[in-house]
């Protein structure tokens, strides 16, 4: 998610009472998960398969994959608590942060990233400007990717550590292992399976709990009536107080959430994110492709619910929650209702959604780290030209080395955590000119491969500044974070399109056969493909999807909005 | 088309999972069926304590119910329709 929450720290005390029932259930899913793993292993014959499943999964398994990698704990938590904090306004990450984007990659971007066979978001990057370009976004990404899964996991461990008693180091080592294990073994199939499967069970941890959640506080009805009185009318609206100039919780009006969080963060994150775009990367065909997070979208919109409400629900039983008077804070929101509300049985199911979340979402950053770091650092700028086994076979060794470095970085991030949210912020800054990059890439002949490491670094450098400097140093007044990342966002988008277009003018452009595939209005082979058998069916097309998407999401906003 | 184009066209030939990946639908739905037939176990022979806490609803009753018919849906659909088609049919003509 574009501005992730910070670390869930919960209340000391929240204690969830769990039995031999609710282990028995946790138990299981741990050895599906690596049953998985080993399962798939004798389908990895190639480093295609092990990177991306040999381009061959159905669209509604890599579909549900792209959701699911989003849908990391830190998600669950976090956006629970954005419900505790600031109301319905949450709704504005899903509903105008992630569709359009979806949409908009599935559609419009889809076709050059499937169709010109790249294997990566940066190899992309390669072919369509040049080997500095793709060098650096290669570098960071492979960095940051380490970075978060390590974050996941220092997270994972605070939250077990709470709920379940489980010493921090212990939650590390088990859940860093058992991910170790199961993409080593079974790739990237391995992967996109375990987060199909930790789909369907986190919604039946949450859908149990919005329920008797409900019940508890009168039903909806009774939840808006105590929150209209408690946190005002606003707090129940999606863009009440939102208009420029007013002051609200969320510090952002109308505009800078249209176009920092709407366009510019959303688009940079669900169109550039290779941890993401793998999952569409890794379907059978075009089709499949274009389809994949475009039936991601249909969850996506609704999942909201199943955190939002929880968050609300928190919000009405514990007035104070997050305040200085009250030990609970906005984190605590999902643990404390499940604490209170979910007898045995549910509950163990609920545990096992919200560590099957964290496996899911570190995994998804280990399977992307290894197919760059392989494809694009090392067997292009270290050792080229070795044999298919070679790389398939260092595929593996980083992805030991990687979960190694990452149970690194979590043990390190549990004595320094400051440290790490400030470099979670300063990675979250590379998406916004990565986007710009493609964006211009794509659809500008003109623009040259000067121009886009140009534009990459100084977008990166411009967010940067306006978070680090002008906000933090009080040069111009932004009320909040979340206000703060929205606007660096918009500067970091303006400053890397003036730069690429202005390097665009003085430099010489690459010839148009190089770019088949690439750019807008020229094609490559790839792109030509016959749709496979079925796929002409009327709800499988693209186009129908889209829209469908779209028209549900601004209607959702309908009864939100006044 | 590129250098790179044809290495990936050459792994894709010689790919495996299309051909020896299992089904993810069979492990979706025994898992489900498992868990569904746990938790509603729980919910039939659930305690007082355990009705009062979920506010009177028996919501291992329902959501083991729930993860039953999602179990069997999947099992369902894997029986009737029991193999995607084929990955790639471009191959025969290239």
């Amino acid at each position: 998610m574009p501005a992730r929450p910070p670390l869930p720290y919960l209340a000391d005390g929240l204690r969830l009472p769990t039995n031999g029932l609710d282990y028995a259930i946790l138990v299981i899913y741990f050895a599906v998960v690596l049953g998985i793993g080993f399962a798939a292993k004798r389908s990895v014959k190639t480093s295609l398969d092990f990177f991306l499943s040999g381009r061959s999964l159905p669209a509604w398994v890599t579909g549900l994959a792209f959701v699911a990698a989003n849908l990391g704990a830190t998600e669950i938590l976090g956006m629970a608590a954005n419900g505790a904090q600031y109301g319905v306004y949450t709704v504005h990450w899903y509903w105008i942060g992630a569709i359009p984007a979806m949409v908009f990659l599935g559609l419009v971007m889809m076709p050059f990233y499937y169709g010109s066979k790249v294997r990566s978001v940066p190899e992309f990057l390669l072919h369509r400007f040049d080997p500095k370009a793709h060098l650096l976004s290669s570098v960071l990404f492979a960095l940051s990717a380490v970075l978060i899964a390590g974050v996941n996991l220092y997270a994972m461990a605070i939250v077990v550590q709470a709920l379940l008693g489980w010493p921090t180091w212990v939650a590390i080592l088990v859940a860093g292992l058992f991910v170790l294990v199961y993409i080593t073994v079974g790739g990237l199939s391995s992967a996109i399976y375990n987060e199909v499967l930790q789909f369907f069970v986190i919604l039946a941890a949450l859908i149990p709990l919005v329920v008797v959640g409900l019940k508890r506080v009168g039903g909806w009805h009774g939840l808006t009536t105590t929150l209209d009185h408690t946190r005002g009318h606003d707090f129940m609206t999606a863009w009440g107080g939102t208009g420029i100039g007013h002051a609200n919780p969320l510090g952002a009006n109308w505009l800078t959430i249209v176009l920092g969080l709407g366009f510019v963060l959303s688009f940079g994150y669900w169109t550039t994110n290779f941890a993401e775009v793998q999952r569409a990367l890794s379907a059978k065909n075009l089709s499949a492709a274009k389809r994949t997070p475009l039936i991601a979208a249909f969850p996506k919109v609704l999942i909201v619910f199943g955190v939002l409400i929880p968050g609300l629900i928190a919000a009405a039983i514990v007035p104070k929650i997050g305040t200085p008077g009250s030990s609970l804070t906005y984190n605590d929101a999902i643990p404390l209702l499940m604490q209170d509300l979910l007898p045995n049985g549910v509950l163990g199911i609920a545990v096992t959604g919200l560590l099957a979340a964290f496996m899911a979402g570190m995994a998804a950053n280990v399977s992307s780290f290894n197919t760059v770091f392989t494809n694009d650092i090392w067997s292009r700028y270290v050792k080229r030209g070795q044999s298919d086994a070679y790389y398939l076979r260092f595929g593996r060794i980083i992805t030991v080395l990687g979960v190694l470095a990452s149970i690194g970085t979590a043990f390190l991030a549990s004595s320094f955590s400051n440290i790490m949210a400030y470099l979670q912020t300063l990675f979250s800054f590379f998406n916004v000119p990565l986007f710009v990059v493609f964006i211009i890439g794509m659809f500008w002949k003109r623009t040259t491969a000067q121009a886009g490491f140009w534009g990459l670094l100084a977008g990166t450098v411009a967010a940067m500044v306006n978070y680090f400097y002008i906000y933090k140093q009080h040069v111009i007044a932004i009320p909040s974070d979340q206000g703060a990342n929205f606007v660096s966002a918009i500067v970091g988008f303006v400053a890397g399109a003036v730069v690429m277009v202005a390097v665009s003018v003085v430099t010489r452009p690459k010839p148009v056969e190089e770019l088949a595939g690439l750019v807008y209005g020229t094609r490559s082979p790839g792109m030509e493909e016959p749709p496979a058998a079925g796929d002409e069916a009327w709800y499988r097309r693209p186009a129908l999807l889209g829209t469908a998407a779209l028209v549900i999401a601004a209607a959702l906003y309908v009864p939100f909005s006044f | 088309m590129s250098d790179y184009q044809h290495e990936v066209e050459e792994l894709e030939r010689r790919s495996a999972t299309a051909a020896r990946l299992f089904d993810i639908r069979g492990i979706i739905g025994g898992l489900f069926v498992v868990y569904g037939a746990i938790v509603t176990i729980a919910g039939i022979t659930a305690s007082d304590a355990d009705l009062r806490k979920a506010q009177g609803i028996n919501i291992n009753l329902w959501t083991g119910v729930g993860m039953l018919v999602l179990g069997a849906a999947f099992l369902v659909w894997l029986r009737l329709n029991p193999t995607s088609p084929p990955a790639r049919q471009a191959e025969d003509g290239e």
